[in-house]
């Protein structure tokens, strides 16, 4: 039974062979892979952490650049409002300005008009009445008296006339 | 196209299956073929060429009583020839081994430390292991944080596995203190069993296959386990939780854990070396059937060598898993022993 009795020789050389196999793995070999090993696994949970970390700060200035972008649109549309509204007034009172001093214009316009009118009656009434006298004068050869009563009277036939006329 | 290369291949595996058969078949002594294959030899084995057999002679080493140590190249003791009153014994104690004819006549064993076949192949299988694990080792140390592909992919996850589903569950708190070893252990056994199911040279040979091997291995685990025992661990030896009867007048229970101290490691040296051991005696077994049917006429011969071939395929793959397993196994038991030695206080998991 020489298969389970171990051979001198071979003995030897794995004693030999295995000692040095062990000695340089055990050196050189796993603990620097198992360290290497160790070293990037906490490495890549820490990228992980990090990037986790990242990740919620992104969606934390995310929310808090949409929270002022909302601000800043609000703050538009309140602008935009008032500029409105300020407009709006501006032009109400612009146009109440105007219309305030067309109307003025308009009054006094009509004012000038009516008064100059009336001096334009005035003044062919009393040419008329002048060339009325001077007719009656010529037509009755005579001078009428009392220049003051004939002026009334032709003045009351004006009238009358004037008013029948219109 | 496709299909007439098949049948090509198909044709010329059959002719490659026969031809040989036809030409080794005359007299073939499985027992002696398997023997060959799994006992060790000064010679490396390769393959018989017709009548010549090639063989890569290996050095071997001996002190011998007359003339001292000699070195010398196994070829010279070729075929039972005698060299410096060295020769091969064929039969008797020490068959297949040296023998040195002393003055009396008689044969002596001399002091043998010959590179055998195994031992050959232990040194080859020891240097591929250093040229797996360096140039990781020295990839790792330039600081990439990149994950290892390929290869290194494949080595990395065989040891971060044994690292942290069986060292660290297993040996507990200090595991950084025996991970070197494990791991050593680990992938010594893994090289030498894939080694081993190459079928021609730098492999083939069953190293873990032979008790020496199996013997120093469970050896450095014995060493390991009792030298970093705790008290706990030898006060459940000699003093264990028990009824005092089991322990007094007869001490029938510290008798039986303290060979079960020797049981543990004996049993580690005697299963990884019979598992090996069968594997390979299996396979040549089934390998030999194509050459032992070869005188029984054609049609067997094709029946039984495709048989064979379906057979030795699954063994081989068979194989393949028990390679890792065993060395898995080792590992794995090891580090248990050394989680239990390692106890603070007696754990109840018996």
């Amino acid at each position: 039974m020489s298969l389970l009795v171990p051979d001198t020789g071979l003995l030897f050389w794995m004693i030999f062979s295995f000692g040095i196999v062990f000695f340089i793995l055990v050196k050189f070999g796993f603990p620097v892979i198992t360290k290497a090993v160790e070293k990037r696994n906490q490495f890549i949970e820490s990228s992980l952490e990090a990037a986790c970390q990242a990740r919620e700060q992104l969606a934390a200035v995310n929310t808090q650049a949409e929270v002022i972008l909302q601000e800043a649109r609000s703050k538009r549309n309140t602008i935009l409002n008032e500029a409105q509204e300020i407009r709006n007034k501006m032009l109400n009172e612009a146009r109440e300005a105007a219309e305030t001093e067309a109307r003025f214009k308009i009054d006094r316009a009509h004012a000038e008009i009516e008064e100059s009118r009336n001096k334009a009656i005035i003044s062919i009434r009393d040419e008329v009445t002048g060339i009325s006298v001077k007719i009656a004068e010529k037509v009755l050869g005579e001078r009428l008296q009392s220049d003051e009563k004939q002026r009334a009277l032709i003045n009351r036939l004006l009238d009358d006339e004037l008013v029948s006329n219109a | 196209m496709l299909r007439k290369n098949h049948i090509g291949k198909i044709i010329t595996l059959l002719l490659m299956l026969i031809l040989p058969v036809h030409i080794f078949a005359q007299d073939l002594n499985v027992k002696e073929v398997v023997l060959e294959h799994i006992s060790d030899s000064y010679h490396w084995h390769i393959t018989k060429w017709g009548e010549r057999d090639i063989r890569i002679p290996l050095p071997v080493v001996v002190k011998s009583k007359q003339n001292g140590w000699q070195v010398f190249l196994s070829s010279h003791l070729e075929h039972g020839a005698e060299y410096r009153s060295l020769r091969i014994a064929q039969e008797g104690r020490y068959a297949g081994k040296i023998v040195e004819r002393s003055h009396t006549g008689t044969d002596i064993r001399p002091i043998d430390i010959s590179i055998t076949k195994n031992a050959a192949a232990l040194m080859i299988n020891c240097m591929v292991l250093l040229l797996v694990i360096l140039p990781l080792a020295r990839w790792y140390k330039r600081g990439s944080m990149r994950p290892a592909k390929g290869f290194r992919g494949v080595v990395e996850m065989l040891l971060t596995d044994i690292q942290e589903e069986v060292i660290k569950s297993c040996v507990g708190e200090d595991y950084k203190r025996y991970s070197p070893y494990l791991l050593t252990v680990f992938f010594f056994i893994l090289v030498n069993n894939l080694m081993g199911l190459i079928p021609f040279f730098p492999g083939g040979a069953t190293v873990t296959g032979n008790i020496a091997i199996t013997l120093v291995l469970a050896l450095c685990t014995f060493f390991i386990v009792n030298i970093s025992g705790t008290r706990a661990y030898w006060k459940e030896i000699f003093w264990p939780d028990i009824p005092i009867w089991l322990k007094v007048p007869v001490p029938l229970m510290p008798a039986l854990e303290f060979i079960g101290i020797f049981t543990k490691s004996f049993a580690l040296m005697i299963r990884l070396f019979a598992n090996n051991l069968a594997g390979h005696s299996v396979i040549l077994g089934l390998l030999c059937l194509i050459f032992l049917s070869a005188t029984m006429g054609t049609v067997v011969n094709i029946g039984m060598s495709t048989l064979s071939v379906i057979f030795t395929c699954f063994m081989t793959l068979l194989e393949l898993l028990i390679a890792y397993l065993q060395a898995y196994i080792f590992t794995l038991l090891s580090a248990v022993f050394i989680g239990m030695a390692r106890a603070k206080h007696q754990a109840h998991a018996h």
